[in-house]
């Protein structure tokens, strides 16, 4: 019985191996042939391409909440606040907008070199506010970094006009106008109607395919990186924390900084995505990096599959979707059904008797739609879409036998 | 003498739970720490290995004080230990708990691990190779792949005390080794005892079986109620009537 079930987690283990590499390769082809995709499902395909960047921006931070919830246990409940970090660092250095600030000069530090300035404050940030609340544990750390959360918004917001230190950010308004990305070269093709060329001086100038290209570098740069992390002397010692902080402890791991660099490293890549997000948008405003924000990477983090850097990829990109294409959509989707099942009375509104109509109903109801979608999916997986190696195992574990008492009973039975 | 404990006394508010325990455990042998259930054993070592600070008194490893110290920085000096109640690290593999206790020598930093660097890569290669070789060494080598939650109880303390090795310490602290136990096991932990002492590092014991402490051990301490109540060679410590009432009671 123990043989097999050892066997089986061994098998579990290499299949889960070979998994990964499939997901990867399978990431790999859509990113590359997706603008074309789209450029032959739709006659402007700029919409597509640009949401698909977008979509990046939340594989970016799940990567970076992967690294402090599935690596090292730690519960980060205010990881939106980075994003800010970031993104109001980009608004910052790289507009018109501290023209209107007490410094009353304008700065315009070129993108890349605000991209990992932005990564530098908020990794700095997260230290800040680690050392002092990482010696907290699970819930309590959940709390300290929700209030953290709430509060570094309202601080930018709080920082425009009239503040008792000055216009630095805008307020409510946000910063816009953002300086555009600019490269020596840059090259052409048929996915933007052109020959095969290579232009000089390029501005990105929102151009959404530019954006989607620099994203897909981004995420994979940054998938590279993490997975060495997973591998090295530091994931072993984040993995370790997670399993037993004492025992770590004992074997010569020191906690504090262990946890304080995973959390680091987290708020990094949020730093660095909201860099990217202020940049693309143009536009960086207090609304932008609510709670919602941080609950839904989180979301995306433990769907995809905790621990397992393709996993919460794909869920990223899963959640992404029902969020904000088929949601927003789904009313729509609902009158058309109807119609096409022969149920197209139900389009009618009929105020009399306080219908509004199907498509009306469901869109005051979208959070609805997608509770059920979560609460179904982790029904079906509670491991997640593509859960890591040890979360599986646990999960399978936790709901089959206690295992300390028959292994007790067969040592002594030898 | 590779530890001596100097009047160490642990509070917790008004439970004084290790009394101004004083003694030292001498290099190069094995020194076991008896006593009867709650008689304050485990705290005396989570004081050495600093999960506990001492209220007062003083533990000198290799003649510099390491009260105060974190349990890391210890772990570092060159003390490590198991548990009583088995805490490996569950859902990793048998060789990645035994990885990560060489964490403490290592030198790869963030930027190795990020990177990938060739020092960090010829380094996980040689923390690899020691791994498996401990693992050999307790006797579990088959099992490297396997999650330590997967391990059968026995393999599991030989893991602790593989993993406890990778540290690379001069000074090893047991917890109840042979707990649970049966004869036979307890045979084969004796002899692997003795292997570790062949690699020159001193063992420090806890052991509720007092044939295996008395067959193994150089010198005893015992402890009841937080006091120490006798030390010296198994011989004197089985014939001291103030062992002999803490374990057996006294007689009316």
């Amino acid at each position: 019985m123990r043989e097999r079930s050892r066997a089986l987690s061994a098998w579990i283990g290499r299949r889960a191996h070979e998994r990964n590499s499939v997901i990867y390769a399978a990431l790999i082809v859509a990113a590359l042939f997706f603008p074309t995709i789209a450029a032959n499902l739709t006659g402007d395909p700029s919409p597509m391409i640009s949401e698909a960047a977008s979509a990046g921006v939340f594989v970016l931070l799940a990567i970076g909440l992967n690294v402090v919830v599935g690596f090292a246990g730690l519960l980060d409940l205010g990881y939106a606040a980075f994003f800010a970090i970031g993104a109001y660092t980009a608004g910052m250095l790289a507009s018109g907008q501290l023209g209107a600030s007490p410094l009353q000069h304008e700065i315009h530090i070129p993108f890349w070199i605000v991209l990992f300035l932005a990564m530098f404050f908020a990794a700095s940030f997260g230290a800040l506010l680690g050392a002092p609340t990482l010696r907290l544990r699970g819930d309590y750390l959940a709390i300290v970094t929700l209030g953290f959360g709430e509060i570094v918004p309202r601080v930018f917001r709080n920082m425009g006009f009239g503040s008792p230190l000055g216009n630095w950010t805008s307020g409510i308004n946000g910063i816009n106008a953002l300086d555009q990305p600019t490269l020596p070269f840059w090259f052409v093709g048929p996915w933007v109607n052109q020959a095969f060329g290579v232009v000089k001086d390029f501005e990105f100038n929102y151009d959404p395919v530019a954006y989607y290209a620099l994203m897909v570098i981004l995420v994979f740069i940054c998938v590279i990186l993490v997975n060495n992390l997973q591998r090295s002397r530091m994931g072993r010692a984040w993995m370790a924390v997670r399993e037993d902080e004492v025992a770590a402890a004992a074997m010569g791991v020191n906690t504090v900084t262990t946890k304080l660099l995973a959390f680091g490293i987290g708020a990094a890549f949020s730093g660095f995505a909201g860099a990217y997000y202020g940049t693309k948008l143009s536009l960086v405003g207090p609304d932008a990096f609510s709670f919602v924000v941080s609950v839904t990477v989180l979301v995306m983090v433990v769907l995809g599959g905790m621990g397992n850097i393709p996993g919460v990829m794909v869920g990223s990109l899963l959640i992404y979707y029902i969020l904000y294409i088929f949601l927003p959509n789904l009313p729509d989707y609902a009158s058309n059904l109807a119609q096409t099942v022969g149920l197209g009375f139900l389009n009618q509104p009929n105020y009399q008797h306080g219908w509004p109509g199907l498509s009306a109903e469901v869109q005051l109801l979208p959070f609805l739609f997608f509770g059920v979608i979560l609460v179904s999916i982790m029904l079906l997986r509670p491991q997640g879409l593509i859960p890591s190696r040890s979360r599986a195992e646990e999960l399978r574990r936790r709901s089959t036998d206690e295992q300390p008492i028959t292994a007790v009973a067969e040592t002594t039975a030898h | 003498m590779i530890l001596r404990l100097e009047g160490v006394t642990k509070r917790f508010g008004g439970l004084i739970a290790v009394d101004n325990v004083s003694f030292d455990v001498p290099m190069g042998q094995v020194f076991a720490l008896i006593g009867p259930n709650g008689a304050g054993k485990t705290t005396l070592f989570n004081c050495i290995t600093g999960l506990f600070q001492p209220t007062l008194g003083n533990v000198v490893f290799e003649g510099k004080s390491i009260s105060g110290l974190k349990q890391h920085q210890v772990a570092r000096l060159g003390i490590a230990r198991t548990f009583q109640n088995i805490r490996l690290f569950d859902y990793m593999t048998a060789l990645d708990n035994v990885r990560l206790g060489q964490h403490v020598r290592m030198s790869a930093k963030l930027w190795d691990s990020l990177f990938k660097t060739p020092k960090a890569r010829r380094e996980e290669v040689a923390v690899t190779e020691a791994a498996t070789e401990l693992l050999n060494f307790v006797g579990i080598a088959r099992q490297a792949d396997n999650y330590a939650r997967n391990l059968a109880y026995g393999q599991q303390r030989r893991l602790e005390i593989a993993r406890a090795l990778a540290t690379r310490p001069r000074l090893l602290l047991l917890d109840e080794p042979a707990a649970g136990f049966n004869p036979q096991e307890k045979v084969d932990l004796m002899r692997l005892v003795e292997k570790i002492l062949g690699l020159g590092i001193t063992v420090f014991l806890i052991e509720h079986d007092m044939r295996v402490v008395m067959e193994s051990s150089k010198r005893i301490a015992v402890l009841d109620h937080g006091e120490k109540i006798a030390e010296g060679t198994p011989e004197e410590v089985r014939r001291d009537p103030l062992v002999i009432e803490a374990y057996l009671g006294r007689s009316a």
